[in-house]
């Protein structure tokens, strides 16, 4: 049996979902447990958990866990006026970024000024590249990621500086995982009765980050793999950590995951990116949330390069509720918006764009908890969902 | 001011409301109004056109010259003719290389070969260096009439088959941007599908050929128009290796990835076992597969479910835009 089959093994998941009720038995209410990492949001509703764990007295919320997501309007528009102002200029970026929308559009709706164009790439690096390779041209990487991607952003600009490859530059929205949780914690605007932590963010970070939220919040959490078993495994850690009272950071993906997270990494991205005050859309100003180039790196930045002025401000679509998706006080259904005006076809904020935006896979994946299709839920089960999904 | 932007080729809704909005009303008459893959004219012919914009013009399993024979050819059959004949403009950059061109015409004229088909009208056009990309191609077909699909007679139960493996033309292009630094020995299934046209006879209600948007988008489609539901098992679709292991690691849906030799075909309920046995006798049919019902119990009206691995029940709703793959 591979690896893989033995996380996604429906005897395995049935086994654990068995335990997860037998120990929220007793509970008064729903245990709400807040999953970061959109990845995780994804998985929770494409395998039809989000459903399954309800019925066993688990409310799964998501996080601020999608970079596209969490990434302010200011930012994604000075991205656009970038393209359509600038002539010669190559905006560099990951596909789902194309279609945020913004009071002056998306970059995909946009028309580029001339000889300036949008180029749509899978890594950080084939942006360099692209720069290596087009001298005559300006090449612009706009990067949104957590601590998975930061240290291959981190890369290209180191590179780019011994390259010396001068037309590229980075106009960042680097974000940092443990932050925003803290500010959500210190909000109160929602109880959160344990974390799910991100799997791969952990790869780098390590679990010490989180150890705050068990000391200081006395909230329980567990680091969690991508596959629905890890995500079950994990709930039974949180859930006994509850039951034991005593929080902790519990490790369930230790296939990938190491304690102290990954040193080169973590090494890379203090050599080349210093810790600043950040905006997050929907969590206002964070004190050391995000990253940015340094200052030996300044001619890389794109924002100090071509003297952006980027500032708060700038305000979403017209009845758009990210910001509070995003908080965790909304769930995407709650949204007058929510697969109305609002669809991965017209999409009025980014959380319905990211493939891990939380309106989006809810929109894609949920389909038993729309409702459109009232025979789908057999009777007896349609009754259990009402009365656990408080 | 108003202008193109890149989205409107996207196939995503942009696209649908350009068609339905501004083409259909301009040249407002009944052979456009079905939107189908190819319009059946008066004295039994079925017409249709494409035009041909891919990139690299080179990938394993193909070329822009093939792709631009079979995808016509394909259109045609699917819609219930048999393909005879295809015009072919060709519009060249200056400076393509003369081996390129002179490889791609060979292509053209070995697809043409196994389709069937004659090439009987042309036209080359050569634009300045910068003005186009290497080379465009556009072809029209014309076919007899054998069959009209019946959409009107879809019944709930009436089965859903795919004719083989889906996704490899989409991967195998997406590969040769190599833009994912992948390596793979997947090959675009690029083909023409005439072996298909026998089981117009044999029970096929309706056919289409799973291009852009790939199976999902095309039956979506399909569930819009019937007053039933579909209901597609994700265990039971055919899915190679390499395509399994892409989408794993690039996090793509295979139910969005294009075929370029792939049918998905509506079956009369009570001979879909005899279609399904005869597709997999011929050479392209091998792998077919039963992979859905259309449904009057689950789901509503003009919906497309998805029963997922694990049970659950998902809609299935057609592409939004082109494939992005996410990002961490």
């Amino acid at each position: 049996m591979s690896l893989k089959k033995e996380f996604r093994d429906q005897r395995i998941t049935a086994g654990l979902l068995k335990s997860i009720s037998r120990k929220t038995r007793g509970f008064p209410h729903a245990v709400r447990i807040m999953e970061v990492c959109g990845t995780h949001t994804m998985t929770i509703h494409r395998y039809g958990l989000k459903g399954l764990l309800e019925e066993s007295g688990v409310e799964m919320i998501s996080g601020p866990g999608c970079p596209v997501c969490i990434t302010p309007n200011e930012i994604h528009e000075a991205a656009l006026l970038m393209l359509t102002d600038r002539e010669n200029m190559v905006l560099a970026t990951f596909g789902d970024m194309t279609r945020v929308p913004t009071g002056k559009g998306s970059l995909q709706t946009a028309v580029p000024a001339r000889s300036s164009l949008l180029k749509i790439v899978y890594s950080p690096e084939e942006a360099l590249d692209l720069a290596a390779s087009r001298p005559e041209k300006e090449v612009v990487f706009f990067g949104a990621g957590f601590e998975t991607t930061i240290p291959s952003i981190a890369l290209t600009a180191k590179r780019a500086k011994e390259e010396e490859i001068r037309n590229f530059s980075v106009l960042s929205a680097m974000w940092l995982i443990p932050p925003p949780l803290r500010a959500i914690l210190e909000a109160g605007e929602t109880a959160i009765h344990g974390f799910l932590y991100p799997g791969h963010v952990s790869a780098v970070i390590g679990s010490k980050p989180y150890e705050f939220i068990a000391r200081e919040f006395r909230i329980p959490g567990a680091i969690a793999g991508f596959e629905p078993n890890d995500i079950l495994l994990a709930t039974v850690s949180i859930l006994d950590q509850i039951r034991a009272g005593i929080p902790r950071v519990d490790l369930e993906y230790k296939r990938v995951v190491d304690p102290a997270g990954n040193p080169r990494a973590l090494a890379l991205m203090e050599e080349v990116l210093e810790i600043k005050d950040a905006h997050w859309r929907g969590l206002g100003i964070i004190p050391r949330s995000g990253l940015k180039l340094r200052e030996s790196l300044a001619p890389f930045d794109a924002e100090i390069k071509f003297g952006l002025s980027i500032k708060p401000g700038s305000t979403d679509l017209p009845g758009c509720r990210c910001g509070e998706v995003l908080r965790g006080i909304l769930s995407p259904a709650q949204c007058p918006l929510f697969s109305k005006k609002c669809s991965p076809d017209s999409p009025q904020g980014p959380c319905m764009v990211s493939f891990e935006g939380a309106c989006y896979i809810t929109h894609k994946f949920g389909y038993s908890q729309k409702k459109t299709g009232t025979r789908a839920v057999p009777e007896e089960n349609a009754g259990r969902i009402r009365k656990t999904g408080r | 001011m108003k202008e193109v932007v890149l989205e409107l080729g996207s196939g995503g809704k942009l696209m649908r409301d350009f068609i339905s909005r501004t083409i259909v009303p301009a040249f407002s008459n009944p052979y456009l109004k079905n939107l189908s893959d190819a319009s059946h004219l008066p004295s039994g012919i079925a017409f249709t056109t494409d035009s041909y914009v891919v990139d690299p013009i080179f990938f394993p399993g193909g070329d822009i010259g093939t792709l631009a024979v079979n995808g016509t050819v394909n259109d045609l059959v699917v819609s219930g003719a048999r393909p005879r004949f295809l015009s072919l403009s060709l519009i060249l950059e200056e400076g393509l290389p003369w081996d390129v061109l002179e490889k791609i015409l060979n292509s053209i004229k070995r697809a043409a070969r196994a389709a069937l088909v004659t090439i009987a009208t042309g036209d080359t056009k050569v634009v300045r260096r910068g003005q186009a990309d290497k080379i465009y191609i556009n072809t029209s077909g014309i076919g007899r009439i054998i069959a009209r699909p019946r959409v009107d007679r879809i019944r709930p139960g009436d089965a859903v088959i795919v004719t083989g493996t889906l996704g490899e033309h989409s991967l195998a292009v997406m590969l040769a941007r190599s833009e994912f630094r992948l390596e793979s020995r997947v090959r675009s299934d690029c083909a023409p599908l005439g072996f298909l046209l026998p089981f117009w006879k044999k029970g096929a209600l309706w056919m289409r050929d799973i291009t852009r948007g790939g199976l999902a988008t095309v039956l979506s489609e399909l569930a819009e128009k019937i007053p039933h539901a579909m209901v597609i098992e994700e265990a039971k679709i055919p899915l190679s290796r390499p395509v399994r292991s892409a989408a794993e690691i690039l996090g793509i849906d295979p139910l969005f990835l294009a075929c370029e030799g792939r049918a998905v075909l509506i079956v009369a309920g009570d001979r879909a076992e005899r279609v399904l046995k005869d597709l997999r006798i011929t050479k392209q049919g091998k792998q077919a597969g039963l992979i859905g019902r259309v449904d009057d119990q689950i789901g509503r009206q003009g919906e497309l479910l998805l029963r997922t691995v694990t049970g659950g029940l998902r809609l299935l709703e057609p592409l939004t835009s082109e494939l992005l793959p996410r990002i961490c």
